[in-house]
């Protein structure tokens, strides 16, 4: 579904092109080797607020400047264009900032989920402030009870009026603790099975009742956030989607949020090889930083993760092409997340490798390959995040091979008879 | 293969289809097992009435490609190739046809390429030699001026169906660099020994040159500038091959599947155990991201971009990886009756692992890229 492709008249890629082209020339300013986007160098709290203030800056000047939302309706915003023009828009941005941080999960998921899904008022209140950067979005999803299990979420919503009183504890938002808005999947009645009493709703994240917390990972940073709620309440007409039909959302949104790198409702500059973006030094550079580079073996190993990199690229707008096109089926996006995970882990394998002792031991002066070791702790964030490899892996052959299920113990009873430890 | 193609490949891979289903069918293929030439003349005739000889020759000298993409065209060929484990010497061909098409004089293209193309006349491209000048690259056989023509010494191996072309396209080392030469394979000096190999129907030759003469007019394009062209017909080579491994590949994924559907253990089928799943999610993981390279590949040699190297380098160091893991993943899934020569299965696995191997290995590869990234880096400086 492409809400952008219901225009009547629409511009032709090459005057898009041409008036994009030369706007970008005069107002947006070039990239910087400082801003390595959200997950790069480890900025201090002041410079990541900063740093959150500039991608706001750019995305109003992209709504100011008409390129705002390009497939988004015309009516909420946007430009109304095709998947097409987001794919010229992809290609001209290279070489200029842009802004990272509001792509993901504040386009996708959560726009998309609220454009399929929101009421007319619902869109109008909140997809012109996204395109305007000043609403950015985070997703109330997983809870510390259950990662992969997300239908299973024990955060509960219980009406009162004509609003309903959420308490729970929601984990792994990354950016929270800058963030304004989020989609939260809350229990809503304990007596059916667990996919029939979820419903989704929208929720101010700085408010009373909502703590937030954040979490320290193994590489230092403290991006991820925990979010403790207590006794907030929240009007009926943020509910996205039926009362107790919160799955159905749900379905989509973690459709959505595995898709976001074959999607065109968000920016992706185009020609970027480099697995997870252009941050940190390349195969080559960390090579010849660590003065190995004449090695044999890490020439291979050099050319093993280039080619990883392309693969991976040209897998990801394959499977894109093929899920929009309806050549493929959308649960081909887990093998997206498959491939993500075994090259993410491939590659950072490659770089401890290529970094040499350094990336257990450094000063200040090869800190470069210090990072390595440091990211290294957190090799299976590429395997976790999102979503398991093995959740996705159950997908593909299950949804997408047709292979038979697995037995699960929550099926067809009541949510609050479904064992949730050892039995004492 | 290519998730949308046009009408006319449609009609033109569906066809192929059929025919090789008819005329290469398992029972054909197990057939040629001991058959010298390893193919069928008659049905190789037929084959290139169906256009597998002519696709990467200009229409002016009778080829023609069905999309206006001849090289996408060709890749979409190999890829039913290699989903039938197909009979015949479809690369050996297309790359002959190909460079005499490109560089050939208008002798040369009379002398062979109208049998190349109606599929009366084999031809081959003597690249690769032996030990130990086997590295992906290497020419140690020369050609030295003489007596206004020259005089090639030196092996040649493995040279597909070499015991059965009429002419090779030889590369050689001259003077001042490399150079193609097309000699015909009875000319005095030339001996073929014939190799063993691991595919059912596709034959390997050694063949030494020993002081073998040719004249000037032997020369395929120009004297000592033949390096672009090999690079040309390597990128070609990787491009057809690849595509070959990834039908391969899904050959073997396709029979595994629905083995895993079929076959009941312990009361259940092979497909409902998590542990077997979660294999068959990377199979199809490896296989849609090896046919992602694999197309992407062709596209960029298609339009002759200056990456294009880099990518059907970049898809052999994928594909002579996760080829082979595939496929004997799938030998895994089956059990014994995987290791033996009753199951088809092998038919592919032997496709794909051939792959692995000829026109560079994927340690070669993989510097090839560093190679390329280190020369880009100097050209952008």
């Amino acid at each position: 579904m492409n809400p952008g492709t219901d225009t009547t008249e629409v511009e032709d890629l090459e005057s898009f092109r041409s008036r994009l082209r030369s706007w970008l020339k005069e107002n947006m300013p070039p990239e910087d080797p400082d801003h390595h986007g959200p997950r790069g160098a480890s900025l201090s709290d002041e410079e990541e607020l900063a740093d959150v203030q500039r991608n706001r800056d750019l995305q109003r000047l992209l709504f100011d400047g008409g390129f705002a939302g390009i497939t988004y309706p015309k009516e909420y915003g946007g430009q109304g264009l095709t998947n097409a023009h987001q794919q010229v828009f992809n290609e001209e941005i290279v070489g200029y900032q842009y802004p990272e941080r509001i792509q993901v999960p504040t386009f996708q998921p959560c726009a998309t989920v609220i454009l399929e899904f929101g009421t007319h008022e619902q869109k109008l209140a909140h997809i012109p402030a996204i395109l305007k950067g000043e609403e950015i979005w985070m997703q109330f999803l997983s809870e510390p009870s259950g990662g992969s299990d997300v239908a299973g979420a024990l955060t509960t919503a219980v009406r009162d009026g004509d609003e309903w009183v959420v308490n729970g504890n929601k984990i792994w938002t990354s950016g929270a603790w800058w963030s304004d808005w989020a989609l939260c999947l809350a229990r809503t009645n304990w007596d059916v099975p667990k996919h029939r009493g979820l419903t989704v709703f929208m929720m101010k994240i700085h408010q009373p009742g909502i703590e937030v917390r954040r979490i320290e990972m193994l590489n230092g940073r403290r991006e991820f956030c925990e979010e403790f709620i207590t006794d907030v309440r929240i009007p009926d007409s943020d509910r996205i989607g039926d009362v107790d039909d919160g799955w159905t959302v749900g379905t989509r949104w973690m459709f959505y949020e595995k898709s976001f790198n074959v999607s065109y409702m968000l920016t992706r500059p185009a020609g970027v090889d480099r697995f997870g973006g252009a941050s940190g030094p390349s195969l080559l550079d960390l090579a010849r930083s660590s003065g190995r580079l004449d090695d044999p073996v890490v020439r291979e190993l050099v050319g093993e993760g280039h080619a990883l990199e392309l693969v991976n690229k040209a897998a990801g707008r394959r499977i894109g092409d093929g899920i929009s096109s309806g050549a493929m089926s959308s649960h081909a996006a887990g093998l997206v997340k498959v491939l993500n995970g075994t090259t993410s882990t491939r590659l950072s394998n490659i770089k401890w490798e290529l970094a040499g002792p350094s990336a257990a031991a450094w000063t200040d002066d090869d800190k470069e390959l210090g990072e390595i070791g440091t990211e290294y702790l957190v090799r299976q964030s590429g395997h976790i995040g999102g979503g398991t490899t093995e959740m996705s892996r159950n997908t593909v052959s299950e949804r997408l091979m047709g292979m038979p299920r697995e037995r699960n113990a929550d099926r067809d009873i009541a949510f609050r008879d479904v064992p949730r430890g050892p039995k004492k | 293969m290519e998730l949308r193609l046009t009408s006319d490949q449609e009609l033109f891979a569906e066809s192929t289809r059929k025919f090789m289903e008819d005329k290469c069918s398992v029972t054909d293929l197990r057939a040629l097992r001991d058959d010298p030439d390893g193919f069928v003349p008659d049905v190789w005739r037929q084959g290139a009435e169906l256009g597998w000889t002519s696709l990467l020759v200009s229409e002016e000298d009778g080829g023609g490609s069905f999309s206006g993409a001849p090289v996408k065209d060709a890749a979409l060929l190999a890829y039913e190739f290699g989903r039938q484990a197909a009979a015949g010497p479809f690369l050996p061909a297309n790359l002959v046809g190909a460079a005499l098409s490109r560089w050939g004089t208008d002798e040369q293209k009379a002398e062979v390429l109208s049998g190349l193309l109606d599929g009366s006349v084999v031809a081959s491209w003597a690249w690769a030699e032996p030990r130990p000048h086997d590295r992906l690259g290497e020419v140690a056989l020369t050609a030295t001026p003489a007596d206004g023509g020259y005089r090639l010494s030196g092996a040649k191996s493995p040279v597909e169906a070499g015991g059965q072309s009429s002419h090779l396209l030889v590369t050689a080392r001259t003077p001042g660099g490399l150079t193609n030469f097309l000699v015909p394979r009875d000319s005095s000096g030339v001996s073929v020994t014939p190799m063993k190999g691991l595919d059912l129907t596709r034959r390997w030759a050694r063949i030494d040159f020993d002081g073998v003469t040719v004249p000037a007019s032997a020369v395929v394009g120009e004297v000592d500038g033949a390096e672009p062209n090999v690079e040309e017909l390597l990128q070609l080579a990787l491009v057809l091959q690849s595509a070959e491994v990834t039908g391969a590949m899904s050959r073997c994924l396709e029979i595994t599947v629905e083995w895993a559907f079929n076959r009941y253990t312990f009361g259940r089928p092979l497909a409902s155990y998590q542990a077997l799943k979660h294999r068959f999610a990377d199979m199809r993981s490896w296989l849609e991201a090896g046919e992602a390279i694999a197309d992407e590949a062709a596209d960029r040699v298609q339009e002759q971009s200056p990456r294009a190297g880099e990518y059907v380098s970049a898809a052999k160091a994928f594909l002579g990886v996760y080829g082979p893991e595939l496929a004997h993943d799938c030998v895994q899934m089956h059990g014994g009756i995987g290791t033996t020569y009753e199951l088809d299965l092998h038919l592919y696995l032997r496709r794909v692992i051939l792959g692995n191997r000829l026109y560079g290995t994927v340690s070669e590869h993989r510097q090839r890229l560093t190679n390329i990234l280190e020369q880009r880096e100097t050209t952008h400086a």
